[in-house]
């Protein structure tokens, strides 16, 4: 979990960006969103990418777990470059190795809290019973038991929150990707969370990319990646960030 | 995502918006009804016509006779009692034939070869001379009774029981329903069986009696009428009658021509011109049929008059079925609209586009097939309902009409033309869902 266990490894970063750049619109309407952007992310690594609004958090997210195509340069999973691989692969691979925590909950209102745990698990093809036994596990492991047949709409916020945690680790993920986790959540259901995800990180050596604007919960990560305008202008992993990312995806 | 899953998903999410589904599947189901009642009316209607004209004769056949004005028997209103004094033996050849009451002139053997030397027949069988005076069933009373001469090539619209076998050797009976109280029968089946009492005169004046079995009781027919005899007692009644004397075998007025098969309308015309030539009239079944219908008219036209409103409802179903197409389409759109995010949501955690699309596809089927699942079942109930208030009332003359009838395979093919037109409907919106990128799905205001 130690970024520097990352340089003794010989395996392929879980995560990497080179020379990444996103541009919106064209001609004079063009808008830099994000421009040249190298980073590794080593599988088990705790990242935090800050930055204020606007900075182009969001959109490197989405990059990274192939929401998104890049206007130019790569993303690579586990060394391959995401851009070969089909649709069909993509899909497999959002499914089984990333887990989504959006800003906004996304819940399904009127279905119960263990239909939207069960989603990933549905549209990865599981049995009935065998996922709703996989979602009451992930639920009372996240202290939700008792709300599993509870429609979504009756749930608080912190429990919102809570389910949809639930509905990305159901998956078992390699890699949770959270935007905005605690955004609109108060200071101690947000501590709750918090602390949440970076047990599941801890105990399950989950890699964690979380987006935030919060330097508390920055903080809180082994690494932190500070964008501005579309560049990352630090990143904690090396002092010369820009120069140490580029070194290190040399290596 | 597994099928199931998907249908369930797509069924659950159609219960989503109630009101929406509510009003789709209404346009839905007035189209569905209306095709369903009106393809049930009009197989109704030529199922009985068909019965009726196949109860009249097999095909490939010319009724054969010498030129004549012919006229057309009254109708009989069931049997009436025998009575040695008054009634009258009852000669097959006047009786009940479709070309009954024709003065015509028996046909000699020469008659017979000319016609069976013209192109195009096959064969000619005089129609056996049969005359019978009575039936009676358990040694009760007894009633006047003829016998359909034609029953070689008729075809009875039966009520119970089976045709006539007309290779079988034991005397067999296909028996009109007007006689089943007569003769003490409860029901159509309950007669199927049982050994009846056919009584005749002979030249000589003695009478005989013949047993023979009930195989099939007929529901009588507005274009034939008569008992109806297998040939072994066809044969037996018209030796009796000659009471073993040479020679006293009557000529028949008509006789039956066999044509070759698969004649066309050209070549059945030059037939009836040699005929005509020769001297004798023919006529098809067609014909036969053509005059019986003048007849009646004042049934056919009742039931042209429901042919005709067929038509309209049929365009009215059309045109609520166009409409139920872009009720569709719109509640889908709204429906893609509403679930931009869980579509997004759903393509991020790896649910392919060909998913989505079929998702959407299943949510357009489940609306088709609820509509037209309860537009059948309600056109089913009005139709069986109304149909049988109708034979019960201003229809209760034609025997063995159902006025609506609901064949499965129709029934199925509704229900698959509605879901199909669903399913095409649905597939503007569905492809829409289809090609949304998940990030500008999941993007928050
Ligand atoms: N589809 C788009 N079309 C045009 N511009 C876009 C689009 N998506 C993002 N942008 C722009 O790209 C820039 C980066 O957006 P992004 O969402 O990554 O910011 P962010 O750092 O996540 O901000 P926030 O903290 O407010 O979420 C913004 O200026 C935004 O306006
Ligand atoms: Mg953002």
């Amino acid at each position: 979990m130690n970024p520097t266990t990352a340089v003794d490894d010989p395996a392929p970063p879980a995560l990497q960006a080179v020379a990444l750049s996103k541009h919106y619109g064209s001609g004079a309407n063009r808008f830099d969103a994000l421009t040249d952007v190298t980073v590794s992310i080593t599988a088990g690594e705790c990242v935090a990418i800050v930055g204020k609004s606007g900075s182009g958090k969001s959109t490197l997210m989405h990059l990274l777990a192939v929401l998104d195509t890049p206007s130019s340069g790569e993303v690579r999973i586990h060394g391959t470059n995401a851009q070969s691989l089909s649709a069909r692969a993509l899909n497999r691979m959002r499914n089984r190795e990333f887990g989504f925590v959006f800003q906004q909950f996304f819940l399904n209102a009127q279905q119960s809290v263990i239909d939207n745990v069960t989603l990933p698990l549905t549209i990865a093809g599981q049995r009935r019973g065998a996922r709703r036994e996989r979602a009451r596990e992930v639920l009372a492991a996240l202290g939700l038991a008792e709300k599993a047949d509870a429609r979504a709409v009756t749930l608080s916020g912190g429990q919102k929150q809570r389910t949809v945690i639930a509905r990305a680790l159901a998956g078992s993920p390699s890699v949770i990707f959270a935007d905005e986790p605690t955004g609109n959540l108060d200071s101690a259901t947000g501590a709750v969370v918090e602390d949440l995800l970076f047990s599941l990180h801890r105990d399950r050596g989950i890699t964690l990319v979380i987006v935030t604007h919060d330097d508390e919960l920055a903080a809180r990560c082994d690494r932190q990646i500070v964008l501005r305008d579309g560049r990352i202008v630090s990143d904690s992993a090396a002092p010369v960030a820009v120069g140490a990312a580029s070194e290190e995806v040399a290596r | 995502m597994r099928t199931v899953d998907l249908a369930r998903t797509a069924v659950a999410n159609t219960f989503r918006a109630k009101l929406r589904t509510t009003l789709t599947v209404l346009a839905l189901f007035v189209g569905a009804f209306t095709l369903t009642i009106t393809t049930a009316l009009g197989a109704g209607v030529s199922n009985y016509i068909e019965t009726q004209v196949n109860a009249f004769a097999a095909d490939d056949v010319l009724l054969v006779q010498a030129q004549t004005d012919a006229t057309i028997a009254a109708e009989s209103e069931g049997p009436a009692e025998w009575d040695p004094e008054t009634s009258t033996s009852s000669s097959s050849q006047a009786g009940g034939a479709p070309l009954a009451g024709a003065q015509a002139e028996p046909l000699t053997d020469d008659d017979l070869d000319t016609i069976a030397g013209i192109d195009g027949i096959t064969g000619i069988d005089p129609v056996r001379s049969v005359s019978t005076d009575w039936v009676s069933h358990d040694d009760g009373a007894k009633f006047e009774f003829s016998v359909n001469p034609q029953s070689a090539v008729t075809v009875a619209d039966l009520d119970a029981g089976d045709q006539l076998d007309h290779n079988a050797d034991d005397f067999q009976v296909v028996l009109p329903n007007d006689y089943l109280d007569a003769l003490g029968f409860d029901t159509a089946a309950d007669a199927v069986g049982a050994d009846i009492v056919i009584g005749m005169t002979d030249i000589t004046g003695a009478a005989h009696e013949v047993e023979a079995e009930v195989v099939g009781v007929s529901r009588s027919s507005l274009f034939a009428s008569g008992a109806g005899a297998n040939n072994a007692l066809v044969t037996e009644l018209a030796s009796l009658r000659t009471a073993g004397i040479d020679g006293a075998d009557e000529n028949s007025v008509i006789a039956i021509a066999y044509l070759e098969s698969g004649l066309t309308a050209d070549e059945l015309d030059a037939v009836t011109a040699a005929l005509d030539d020769a001297g004798f009239s023919a006529q098809t079944i067609e014909d036969q049929l053509g005059i019986v219908t003048t007849i009646i008219a004042g049934i056919t036209g009742v039931l042209n008059a429901f042919a005709g409103i067929t038509g309209v409802l049929n365009a009215f179903a059309v045109v609520a079925l166009i409409a139920a197409a872009f009720g569709i389409v719109n509640t889908l759109l709204m429906s893609v609209q509403e679930r931009t995010r869980e579509i997004g949501l759903m393509k991020a955690m790896g649910m392919s586009s060909a998913r989505i699309f079929a998702l959407f596809s299943f949510e357009a089927i489940t609306i088709g097939v609820i509509g037209s699942l309860l537009g059948v079942g309600a056109a089913m109930l009005v139709g069986s309902g109304l149909g049988g208030a109708l034979a019960a009332g201003p229809l209760a003359d034609l025997e063995g009409l159902s006025l609506f009838l609901f064949e499965p395979a129709s029934l199925v093919g509704v229900v698959l033309l509605i879901s199909a037109i669903a399913f095409v409907s649905g597939a503007l919106p569905a492809s829409r869902a289809a090609r949304q990128r998940p990030i500008e799905s999941l993007r928050y205001e």
